[in-house]
């Protein structure tokens, strides 16, 4: 089977635009899935968030499919087009990666005080 | 961007976050340093299972006893002073979890302890259901928030040690979402990354587990030990795909329930392997090893399922008794479309755990003064192979003797940091340029396919000799100047780097893998089948001009 991934790409400053990717895909493959893929096959420079994969455990891969915000490794990928973009409500980095770290875990973020 | 702490701790899993947690406690100010998000990346998170903890809450139990089932899983080659301090300090920091609101499963009143295979008794503590390793992440993570001496830095990949007159005095780092070059100065740094899991196609790490912590260290001039020693996990998830689970989810339930191994042909093997080898722990029939080496053989006969491993079934158990086992996990395999009363899944061995790593003395010590390691990441408390439910022990008692030995070096040297020191690292990356190259994403999937085709569950010194050559192949298609492909948050950066890394562990995990002649524990040689008395020493590795050199040394004894 084959699905359409419709991804808004850029940084800010960057005009955003959409690029169209094809992935054939089994039942049950996830969009995280569809993502490391085309970094493999495609377009090595894609940027999202991951880290676990599988497990559901990090929570970092939070994008906006389909117009929900949803966890790229919990949506399964359908035949036509499924549409990725960034969170809208957090600073863009760049493609799909936003800065969702809490702002005292940010090397650009009010220093706490020390204790000592 | 530069940045001044008295300790910095490369990694925020269990054992880094332990290690922040008492080197603030100790006075010290820390740099907790993340390539991910805080408390989000490593394995600690991914940890679903149990934590092994003589308590003595389920049934009367002694330290003593748990050391003597770690030894005897690590096959004579445990840093016995390690393993002990892992077995007599994991009860208090597991009690200090639970002061903490872990959430450790109770029954009757009391800690419930279940009994995991290798061990004498009822001995592994959890969080139900399959959440042990999301809630130790979490409490440590709220912990930290009471230490203000804590500053807590995601997205930031630390590339190299920084050492000078043979001292770490800190580390270079890029900052992923800008693509900055940090440089932090640092009295006492502690590798706290994990193991080398992602080096194999087949694993249940995080994208993150690939070794940097053995690199970082050999790097820096400090040993690595036991590299040799990889740990597979039998029935890790194959097929249909299946997401929101830890891969090596099936064992407890294989354990509870009873469920069938089935080949291909749908036929039951493991009676045939387990009629070969006395090993047998009962309810299992066939030990890990010998059910990887069972499922690999099967497959390599032509008697595979589908997807290149075995059938897994729970289909002549009564629907109830799957509920009833499985709790909500039941719901979550029907979200994945998958049904256990009538439909078998596919499993297969996959990388889980690595023994060996980074060579630390009681102090979590490196040779290299100020370069201290932790958790995973450090060799020799697991010896040749480690007991089930030792590694979120390891990462709490290590993390925390880590963090107290790297405050209290701090508080007695001077900062050591100069710019010079860090030149040639902060040139290599400032040297990056986005050249034609070949695509590294794909790349690192060659690497991981040529550590699990030829360095994998066993080995033969003809795969192997194989796998230095494609690995040489590799480096030379990488080169020596960074790729990159944008400033902002660039993977194909993050890659270059990560081969860089992973190309110098996968070598040292393959040339200490050809050198030991026998067969033990995790490391199966099909060539020198059986155990070899004169082979019960630990393989040290060095970084020396370039090369990686192996030399032997004795298993430390308990005194």
């Amino acid at each position: 089977m084959k699905a359409t991934i419709a991804i808004q790409r850029g940084a800010p400053g960057e005009t955003a635009h959409v690029e169209t990717f094809e992935v054939a895909f089994e039942p049950g493959q996830s969009v995280l899935d569809a993502l490391r893929i085309l970094r493999r096959e495609t377009d090595p420079s894609l940027a999202f968030r991951f880290a676990c994969i599988n497990a559901n455990a990090c929570k970092e891969c939070m994008m906006l499919i389909d117009g929900e915000v949803d966890y790229a490794c919990k949506v399964k990928l359908k035949e036509g087009v499924t549409s990725l973009l960034p969170l809208p409500k957090k600073a863009l980095v760049r493609d799909l990666v936003t800065e969702i770290a809490p702002p005292d875990e940010r090397l650009f973020a009010p220093v706490r005080k020390s204790a000592r | 961007m530069h940045l001044e702490t008295d300790v910095l701790i490369i990694g925020a899993g269990g054992a880094g976050m332990y290690a922040a947690i008492e080197a603030a406690r100790a006075g010290a100010s820390v740099i907790l340093a993340d390539r991910s998000l805080i408390g989000r990346g490593g394995a600690t998170v991914m940890a679903q299972m149990t934590v092994a903890v003589a308590l003595g809450e389920q049934t009367p139990d002694h330290w003593e006893h748990h050391l003597a089932d770690t030894l005897a899983a690590g096959r004579g080659l445990c840093d016995e002073n390690l393993a002990a301090m892992l077995c007599e300090e994991g009860p208090a920091r597991i009690r200090e979890m639970d002061a903490w609101k872990v959430g450790w499963a109770r029954e009757d009143g009391h800690i419930k302890q279940a009994h995991a295979p290798g061990h004498d008794r009822p001995r592994c503590v959890y969080v139900d259901f399959l959440a042990t390793g999301p809630a130790v992440s979490r409490t440590l993570r709220a912990q930290l928030n009471h230490f203000d001496g804590v500053r807590r830095v995601g997205d930031l990949l630390i590339v190299d040690i920084v050492v000078r007159d043979c001292v770490a005095v800190g580390a270079v780092a890029l900052h992923t979402p800008t693509g900055e070059i940090v440089t932090i100065a640092a009295k006492s740094t502690i590798i706290g990354t994990g193991g080398l899991t992602r080096l194999y196609r087949r694993n249940s790490a995080s994208s993150n587990m690939s070794g940097d912590g053995y690199a970082l260290a050999l790097r820096a001039g400090a040993e690595l030990v036991d590299m040799e020693f990889v740990q597979f996990f039998p029935i890790g998830h194959l097929a249909p795909r299946l997401v929101g689970m830890d891969p090596i989810m099936w064992d407890p339930f294989r354990y509870k329930l009873g469920g069938k191994l089935l080949n291909g042909d749908h036929q039951p093997f493991e009676e045939e392997y387990a009629a070969r080898d006395s090993r047998s722990d009962g309810a299992y029939v066939l030990t890990r090893d010998l059910a990887t080496y069972a499922i690999t053989k099967e497959v390599e006969a032509g008697r595979g399922s589908p997807a290149g491993g075995a059938w897994l079934s729970f289909r002549h158990i009564p629907e109830a008794d799957i509920r009833r086992a499985f709790g909500p996990v039941v719901d979550r395999l029907a979200e994945n479309g998958i049904d256990l009363a009538r439909q078998d899944v596919e499993v297969a061995p996959i990388a889980h755990y690595h023994m060996g790593g980074v060579r630390v003395d009681t102090s979590f010590a490196t040779s290299v003064p100020g370069l201290f390691a932790c958790g995973e990441a450090v060799g020799g408390a697991n010896g040749a192979n480690r007991l089930s439910g030792n590694a979120i022990t390891e990462a709490l008692v290590f993390g925390a003797r880590a963090g107290q030995t790297a405050a209290r070096h701090a508080s007695g040297v001077a900062q050591g940091w100069t710019e010079a020191a860090a030149k040639t690292s902060v040139d290599m990356l400032k040297s990056a340029s986005a050249r034609p190259g070949p695509n590294l994403a794909e790349a690192v999937a060659r690497l991981q396919a040529v550590m699990a085709d030829k360095v994998g569950a066993f080995r033969t010194a003809e795969k192997l000799d194989a796998a230095l050559a494609d690995l040489d192949a590799l480096a030379r298609e990488i080169g020596d100047t960074p790729m990159i492909s944008a400033k902002a948050f660039d993977p194909v950066l993050v890659d270059w780097l990560d081969l860089r890394q992973m190309l110098l562990v996968a070598r040292s995990v393959a040339i200490a893998a050809k050198a030991r002649t026998e067969s033990r524990g995790a490391h199966q040689r099909e060539d020198y089948p059986g155990l070899d008395k004169a082979w019960t020493h630990n393989q040290v590795v060095t970084l020396a001009g370039g090369d990686i050199a192996l030399r032997a040394a004795s298993p430390a004894k308990r005194g």
